[in-house]
């Protein structure tokens, strides 16, 4: 299944629903041009939930890496939500666990922007 | 005696073979029996290992190569990936895991090979280039090395 991104604002946060692979190609391309976009329209505060990828290599977490510094760079703050068993084990295995905010319920994510 | 099986194949630098070559590894360790979990860890472990020698070998020119591998060894099963590259140390390969390295966007390729392979080496291929072999031992009860009694005949597969 092909990456796919879906925006909503939610109490002044970008939600945005993920699905698909975040894989090297595609997948990564279009995160990187998602976020590059989000924060060119003046998005600061994101939330990406993941709850709909199936899958990502080390590209894709290259990826969420290099989105984490261009928000922080622009003053803003980025969110995982609802990670698949595996991408959090991903992230686990790589320390970014303790790099990334990870929340498994959207209110929490929501009020931690405040 | 148990005997080892082979397959060989050449994949072309471009994006396609990492998709590719990740379907075959999959099937593969199907074939050879390993669990829905380790058959993920497999493949991934293999886009992994094409992906470098897409990006980092071959530096993604379509003129060259890449070679993949694999051997159904009695107790486990051995990927090769081959690149026509210029090699390179795996002891060089910085620690993604440091501090320093946290927040790099790359460089962790290798390191997740190394979590979901038994055994990873970097040696020099017959033509330069980098010859990452990984190897994933079969679990007890698909080990013919292990199974009592007359082993299973495989004729060898080589081309």
């Amino acid at each position: 299944m092909s990456f796919q991104a879906t925006p909503r604002l939610a109490d002044g946060v970008t939600v945005v629903e993920i699905s698909g692979r975040i894989l090297l190609g595609e997948g990564t391309a279009r995160l990187r041009q998602l976020l590059r976009d989000l924060l060119a329209d003046g998005h600061r505060h994101i939330l990406l939930n993941l709850a709909g990828v199936s899958y990502i290599d080390s590209s894709g977490i290259g990826e969420l890496v290099s989105g984490l510094a261009a928000v922080r760079s622009h003053g803003g703050e980025l969110k995982l939500l609802h990670l698949h068993r595996r991408l959090r084990d991903l992230l686990q295995l790589t320390r970014l666990y303790t790099v990334f905010d990870v929340h498994t319920d959207e209110e929490t994510a929501l009020r931690s922007f405040r | 005696m148990a005997l080892t099986r082979r397959i060989e194949v050449t994949l072309e630098t471009q994006l396609d073979s990492v998709d590719l070559g990740e379907q075959i590894a999959l099937r593969v360790a199907g074939a050879a029996g390993f669990d829905e979990e380790e058959r993920h860890k497999i493949g991934m472990a293999v886009r992994e290992g094409i992906i470098n020698a897409y990006q980092y070998g071959n530096r993604q020119q379509r003129g060259k190569k890449i070679f993949l591998n694999f051997e159904l060894a009695p107790d486990r099963l051995i990927v090769e990936v081959l690149d026509q590259g210029t090699g390179f140390d795996l002891q060089q390969i910085p620690d993604p895991l440091a501090e320093e390295n946290l927040l790099k966007t790359s460089g962790r390729g290798i390191f997740l090979i190394r979590c979901f392979m038994d055994e990873l080496d970097v040696q020099r291929g017959p033509h330069g280039g980098a010859r990452l072999i990984m190897t994933k031992r079969y679990p007890p009860h698909l080990r013919s090395d292990l199974k009592p009694g007359p082993h299973r005949e495989t004729p060898r597969r080589s081309d």
